[in-house]
């Protein structure tokens, strides 16, 4: 009698096991390090979330912890979402690297995708975009429009996809206006919008007629509509704060991504993988173009937008030097990407030195 | 009644809070209890509290023997990012040592850079009868650029593409930890410790005595033969030495490493826990317990009823509010201005 009853137990739990297998939804955690509602980084990432639920319906259960900041609460926000049995983890932010690869080896059966960092292991992917692709567009377009020949550029933390992103910028507006300068102010933060609009300020009171932001929230953007300047919605469109500042945008498309990866886990083909996607990729797109840009020139950014993606056209195209003079690439030579990852120079012409 | 202020206080952030959940469109009693009680119902929550508790608690028993004596240190938060630069320098500069003799000494050289980054303030109020709120303020915010400035030049992990993050520190150089497969270190029976001393200071010692004669009758105690000077130095070395371990333990337990985004505002945290402990060293470790409780009840709460980020900060906010508000109505009473009684002794008479 004993011995049935426990046979039935155990019967009982290997079907209820078996059933509970087959209806589980997949989990899949999401960790922001501002709030989904910053209208930037965040809450384009949240899209993508709400675009993997809308494509996958009740096969799969999203969840996410937002402002999570990149210290110590990290790593407990992720074994708290591991434990509580997401299958899929997506660490949105740099400064979450470590604590993925931490938590990662405590839970060797979950998978971890984090974003803009450089370690991997069996179960954590990286995956970034080259947004310096989209700076090359934009820079065209503020070099072209600025008429004070300055430009203010906002940076969060001197970190290489930071730099790369002022480089690629600087390049591109030097390439229509020799006489461009570039006035960096580093924040230190990614997300304040009280610290952004206090930079924007800054920027505007030294000359500063175009900006662009490596930061999170349209504060400057805000600040540039006021003051009747030009700005660039950055992560996200910002239109809606910036109907006349606004030339264009470079805006993150996470949900392609987002989609394939949650896919891959349930079919069982996740593996972990190094992304890094460009415009040609959909992971950067270009805001449409606003009426205050010439046509003329509208057409030199398309262009360039188009040369891009057909692989024509490399934004670190030599000869390009260092700031300090010494050569980096030599004519007709292109920046291969262990370089670009680990960028910590300004090229020639930037004035400032880079926070070391 | 000293303590109902506090009891009471939680009690209506408690309403309150459900009443707020409610209007999120939130179940409000689960949510309180996803807040207050689950952390307390698995292993590793409960390991979590350590961790968060460990440097609020460190830190306040320090805050609340200055703020008893009418000294305040605001500047937590900057002596405890001084002693994680100086206790995490401590451990690179000598990376890949083994030896026992590591970790401690990295807690002195954390502990001392606190106190020294401490008596700044306590120095230009003696001297110059400089402010040491506004003074031990602003150094939070030298001290923050300090760990930039440092983990992107000297302290940059060399082989970490410039991103701005020291090496992570080696084994001799990490808190042991308490509980296997979790990450409460050794820092929670210093804490402790810190407790039981600052006790023994306060109700055993003479040194209590001067700093509550001081902050409650200043002139007494120099008449008595206090030198203020001491006990603003002593205040202010103690408050500021416990806030450096505290951020010596943090880098060299749960983070590992020095990173920008160490500090995460346990000094300030750590003023509402000291007040909320009513600057008593045993109410300070319940605050504290308390005050990790609402964090990672808060985070559970996130993730399980998708409550926004900026709910649980107001949450927490209101716990202050409400403690400040009992203070007010503890301490006076609310009686009709002269003016009105005036008006209604007219009226009375017409």
């Amino acid at each position: 009698m004993k011995r049935l009853s426990l046979l039935a137990a155990a019967a009982a739990f290997a079907l209820g096991a078996g059933a509970a297998q087959a209806a589980d939804p997949l989990k899949v955690g999401f960790i922001y390090v501002g709030p989904v509602g910053d209208f930037g980084w965040s809450y384009e990432h949240d899209q993508a979330r709400q675009a993997v639920e809308a494509e996958y319906g009740d096969k799969v259960e999203t969840s996410y912890l937002e402002s999570v900041p990149e210290g110590p609460d990290a790593e407990r926000a992720l074994r708290q979402m591991a434990q509580s049995g997401h299958d899929l983890i997506f660490t949105t932010s740099f400064g979450y690297m470590n604590p993925t690869l931490k938590v990662a080896k405590q839970f060797p059966d979950v998978k971890f995708e984090h974003a803009t960092g450089y370690k991997r292991a069996a179960n954590v992917s990286t995956y970034g975009s080259r947004f310096y692709e989209g700076r090359h567009v934009i820079g065209l377009l503020a070099g072209e429009m600025t008429k004070t020949n300055t430009i203010g550029y906002i940076g969060s933390f001197p970190i290489p996809e930071v730099v790369r992103g002022i480089n690629a910028a600087y390049l591109a507006a030097k390439s229509v206006n020799p006489d461009v300068k570039f006035k960096i102010v580093w924040v230190n933060t990614w997300f304040d919008p009280g610290k952004e609009a206090d930079a924007a300020n800054a920027l505007i009171e030294q000359g500063a007629d175009v900006i662009m932001q490596h930061t999170d929230s349209p504060a400057a953007m805000t600040i540039a509509e006021e003051k009747g300047i030009f700005a660039f919605g950055q992560a996200s469109d910002m239109k809606q704060f910036g109907p006349n500042a606004r030339l264009s945008s470079i805006i993150d498309h996470w949900a392609p991504y987002y989609i394939e990866r949650v896919g891959a886990m349930m079919d069982g083909t996740w593996e972990s993988t190094d992304t890094w996607g460009g415009i040609d990729s959909g992971m950067v797109g270009i805001g449409e173009f606003s009426d205050k840009i010439p046509a003329d020139l509208a057409a030199k950014a398309t262009a360039a937008k188009e040369a891009i993606i057909a692989g024509e056209l490399h934004p670190f195209t030599g000869p390009i030097n260092k700031q300090d003079g010494s050569a980096w690439l030599a004519a007709g030579e292109t920046a291969d990407d262990g370089t670009l990852l680990g960028m910590n120079f300004y090229v020639e012409g930037i004035e400032g030195e880079l926070p070391k | 009644m000293t303590w109902a202020g506090p009891l009471l206080a939680v009690a209506l952030t408690m309403i309150f809070g459900m009443i707020l959940f409610a209007v999120l469109g939130k179940d409000p009693v689960r949510t309180i209890l996803i807040i207050f009680w689950e952390p307390l119902t698995n292993d590793f929550s409960r390991s979590e509290l350590l961790v968060k508790g460990t440097p609020l608690c460190l830190i306040a028993v320090g805050l609340a023997l200055g703020f008893r004596a009418g000294v305040w240190n605001i500047g937590a938060e900057g002596q405890f990012i001084v002693g994680a630069i100086a206790g995490g320098a401590a451990g690179l500069a000598v990376y890949d040592t083994a030896g026992i003799w590591v970790l401690p000494m990295m807690c002195l050289a954390g502990a001392a850079a606190g106190a020294a980054w401490a008596l700044i303030p306590a120095i230009l109020r003696i001297r110059f009868n400089a402010n040491e709120i506004l003074v031990s303020l602003m150094l939070v915010y030298v001290a923050g650029l300090w760990l930039s400035a440092l983990v992107t030049g000297p302290l940059r992990d060399p082989d970490g593409f410039n991103f701005p993050e020291s090496r992570i520190f080696h084994d001799s150089a990490t808190l042991p930890i308490l509980i296997e497969g979790t990450r409460a270190h050794v820092g929670a029976l210093a804490a402790l410790a810190a407790v039981v001393l600052a006790w023994i200071a306060l109700e055993r010692h003479e040194y209590g005595f001067s700093l509550k004669l001081f902050g409650q009758a200043p002139r007494a105690a120099r008449f008595a033969g206090y030198r203020e000077a001491r006990v603003v130095m002593l205040s202010m070395a103690v408050s500021g030495g416990l806030a450096g371990l505290a951020g010596t333990f943090e880098a060299a337990g749960p983070v590992g490493q020095l990173v920008p985004a160490l500090p995460v505002g346990y000094g300030f945290t750590a003023i509402i826990v000291a007040f909320l402990g009513r600057l008593h060293p045993g109410g300070v470790l319940l605050a504290s317990a308390l005050m990790a409780l609402t964090y990672i009840g808060g985070e559970g709460a996130q993730l399980e009823m998708r409550l926004p980020a900026a709910a649980i900060s107001v949450f927490q906010g209101m716990l202050l509010f409400f403690l400040l508000g009992m203070d007010v109505f503890s301490r006076y009473r609310l009686a009709p201005s002269k003016a009105r009684l005036a008006r209604r002794a007219q009226g009375g008479a017409a």
